[in-house]
């Protein structure tokens, strides 16, 4: 029962992904781009600590808590290079 | 009893792919770039929180370290959205033609005068 809710979930995580990366590579400009690269971030969040519960190990759990940290200052980040044109200042 | 949590986590589980490959959908198929923001940020969002919350039933041990991360989640989407939004409005993009309203120019052009 729960490995097969695992496997659905990981299939609609990769066709997610799939769709983001689509858009990355053919988004018309980078507002587009930066908003794909971060739903992509989301995705893998949740996509890492399914894998922990697959593998029945703890260890991805930081892993995720990191991803997202570096997701969201990295948004952030191309945010305001879009806003400025530099990041630091 | 671990067998209805493990029902109900799985449902959540699956309710959660559900919405973040919906989510994926609407950044294709949206017309601009606002409307795409809504999709890929709302939807994500609520899909990750939905698995989380379904990961915490099965594994009930892990619920108080879900919902740091779950925390974490619902503090910064919404700010990383906003900024992503504000940054393309004044990169000076343009909204799809059937929009009708833009209260950021409208505020922009009542703070110039």
């Amino acid at each position: 029962m729960i490995t097969a809710a695992l496997v659905f979930a990981f299939g609609c995580y990769g066709l997610g992904l799939l769709f983001n990366l689509w858009r990355i590579v053919n988004g018309p400009n980078s507002a587009d781009r930066i908003l794909a690269l971060d739903t992509m971030v989301i995705n893998i969040i949740a996509l890492l600590i399914l894998y922990g519960i697959l593998r029945g190990t703890a260890v991805y759990y930081e892993v995720s808590m990191l991803v997202a940290m570096v997701g969201f200052v990295s948004t952030v980040a191309y945010s305001r290079f879009l806003l400025r044109g530099d990041v630091i200042e | 009893m671990s067998a209805v949590l493990d029902m109900i986590g799985g449902l959540l589980m699956v309710g959660g792919a559900a919405f973040l490959a919906l989510g994926g959908l609407g950044l294709v198929r949206m017309p601009d770039t606002w409307t795409r923001i809504q999709a890929g940020t709302k939807a994500t969002t609520l899909g990750t929180l939905l698995t989380l919350a379904g990961i915490a039933l099965i594994e009930p041990g892990w619920a108080l370290k879900l919902a740091l991360i779950v925390l974490f989640l619902m503090f910064t989407n919404p700010l990383s959205s906003q900024v992503l939004a504000r940054a393309a409005h004044r990169a000076g993009l343009k909204p799809a033609p059937q929009t009708r309203a833009d209260a950021l120019a409208d505020d922009e052009g009542r703070a110039a005068e």
